[in-house]
């Protein structure tokens, strides 16, 4: 059986150099989409990815990066956005460190593009009428 | 030179006749027709916004029980409301916060409910007096069960704002929204070239008095507004480089419509209302049209820097509209993104309802009876040491 899960790593300060999606495909077999990277040499560094491979290779690597000197979370759930709330203001777009949430420059209403989406919940806070929440 | 009055103009609006476009669609009008002509064939340009005003209220009169009560303190959902004037008048003003409930709900959501047709919980203590012997009084409010509710809102329609960066390390949380470090995210309320007082900058139709949109209802300016800055820096276009005038706004709460007066909250910041506001601009001589017809383009703003905790802000770049509404700015070496407060979508509807109510001769357009200020400056507040000790 396949198994799917959107990942995120923080790195601390002086361990980026790691080649951590390297082993990922390599060791485990996985299939590894990088949603999301921020590293500079000097600073925590956050990655985001989706992982997708066998149910048995996935649970073997997060076994092997519960090792590792870097924080693992496991972005559960998914964002869900009340279009009859939203305002279509935009002040969640320029939040959103995945480029999910966008202002069509045409009309300008918002466009939320799911499968961009990590679940970093930074638009809940952004949204002035609570029309992005993250359902318990 | 073709000049036009307010009452030819409103003969033509009862007659249905009256050609009315939004200040979106005025421009391609001018650019290709010229102004002169562009004013002989359209009569009024709507205009609109609709963003976060935290300067928002409303007048509230309840009405008297028996026996009766001068209320002294007064709360609406647990929100405080201003009693301090007449016995059962009282002011909610949009930011004060709930005692119960802090950040989630404030004053605005008091007036999104009231607007709403919802139930309100009106609490009152009173000091009680020969007149007024009731000291406490626990019941339930509608807008339709109680006198008056008048929106005023003492300073709305920012002719122009400064829009916000944040340079410091960590996020801050501001009126202008959240605000990411290091210049990660660069945020401005106003619709820009649809904006009011964009496209008249120097006031030469819209006025106190002038009836407008407000909320979804009719309702009027009512004077200048507070901290109105007409001598603000101007580009050669008239336009103000930054805030400069503010309008206050008067109209029947009763009326208005939750779809155009909404709640909000801030995250870390506090609660603020969004308020949706639509002015028309008649077509009285070509200059008028010259001047609706402004672009994004024409219409600059300073970024400012609000992880400096002062009253002056330091400005980190001068953009216009068009380099904000393109998604990103260049700011300290490199591409920033850019995201507005202020409904675009929202002004456009409020613009176009506004230009159906016009066409169809429901809405006639008020001479102002006193022009704005044309010169103004806000002072500021200094600190007296002695009384700060
Ligand atoms: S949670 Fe919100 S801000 Fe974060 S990636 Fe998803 S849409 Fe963007
Ligand atoms: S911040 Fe909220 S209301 Fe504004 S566009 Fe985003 S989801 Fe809609």
């Amino acid at each position: 059986m396949n198994k799917k899960i959107k990942v995120l790593f923080t790195f601390p300060p002086g361990m980026v150099g790691k080649p951590i999606t390297y082993c990922l495909v390599k060791d485990y077999d996985l299939w590894v989409n990088i949603l999301h990277a921020e590293i500079a040499p000097d600073k925590a560094g956050k990655l985001v990815l989706d992982i997708e491979g066998r149910e048995e290779d996935v649970e073997r690597a997060l076994d092997f990066l519960a090792c590792e000197e870097l924080q693992v979370q496991i972005l559960n759930g998914s964002i869900s956005w009340d279009e009859d709330r939203c305002l279509h203001c935009g002040a969640c777009t320029s939040v959103c460190p995945a480029h999910a949430l966008t202002l069509d420059p045409v009309d300008w209403s918002l466009k939320f593009d799911r499968e961009k989406c990590y679940v970093c919940k930074l638009c809940t806070l952004a949204c002035p009428v609570k029309a992005m929440s993250m359902p318990i | 030179m073709h000049y036009k009055s307010f009452d030819e103009i409103n003969e033509k609006i009862r007659r249905k006749k009256a050609v009315v476009v939004t200040a979106e669609e005025i421009k391609g009008i001018v650019d290709e027709k010229g102004p002169e002509q562009a004013c002989r064939e359209v009569d009024v340009v709507t205009t609109a916004t609709f963003g976060p005003m935290c300067s928002s209220g409303a007048f509230l009169n309840f009405g008297h029980s028996d026996p009766p009560i001068r209320m002294s303190k007064v709360w609406l959902n647990d929100v405080p409301a201003y009693a301090g004037i007449a016995a059962v008048d009282a002011f909610i003003g949009a930011t004060e916060l709930s005692e119960t409930r802090g950040f989630e709900y404030g004053g605005a959501h008091v007036i999104e409910d009231l607007i709403a047709g919802k139930k309100v919980q009106l609490r009152a203590t009173s000091y009680g007096t020969d007149c007024y012997p009731r000291r406490e009084i626990t019941t339930y409010i509608t807008k339709d069960s109680i006198n008056q509710a008048v929106m005023f809102n003492p300073r709305n329609c920012y002719q122009n704002y400064g829009a916000a960066a944040n340079s410091s390390d960590r996020t801050i949380y501001t009126y202008m929204g959240a605000l990411l470090p290091m210049l990660g995210n660069v945020n401005y309320s106003t619709s820009g070239e649809l904006s009011p007082l964009i496209c008249d900058p120097l006031y030469r139709t819209i006025g106190i008095g002038t009836r407008i949109f407000l909320g979804g209802a009719q309702g009027y300016i009512a004077w200048e507004g507070t901290q109105c800055n007409p001598s603000q820096i101007r580009a050669e276009n008239s336009v103000p480089i930054g805030g400069a005038a503010t309008l206050s706004l008067i109209g029947n709460m009763k009326e208005m419509s939750q779809r155009y007066i909404r709640a909000a909250t801030f995250h870390k910041y506090g609660v603020s209302m969004f308020v949706g506001v639509g002015i028309p601009i008649p077509l009285i001589n070509p200059e008028v049209a010259q001047n609706a017809a402004v672009r994004n383009r024409d219409v600059y703003t300073h970024i400012f820097d609000y992880s400096v905790q002062r009253r002056s802000k330091p400005a980190l770049a001068r953009v216009s509209y068009e380099q904000l509404r393109s998604g990103s700015v260049q700011l300290g070496g490199r591409s920033v993104p850019t995201a507005p407060l202020s409904s675009l979508k929202m002004a456009r509807e409020i613009a176009d309802v506004l230009k159906g109510q016009i066409s169809s001769g429901e809405f006639l357009l008020q001479e102002p009876v006193m022009s704005l200020p044309a010169e103004a400056s806000p002072k500021s507040l200094e600190i007296d040491e002695v009384a700060d000790r």
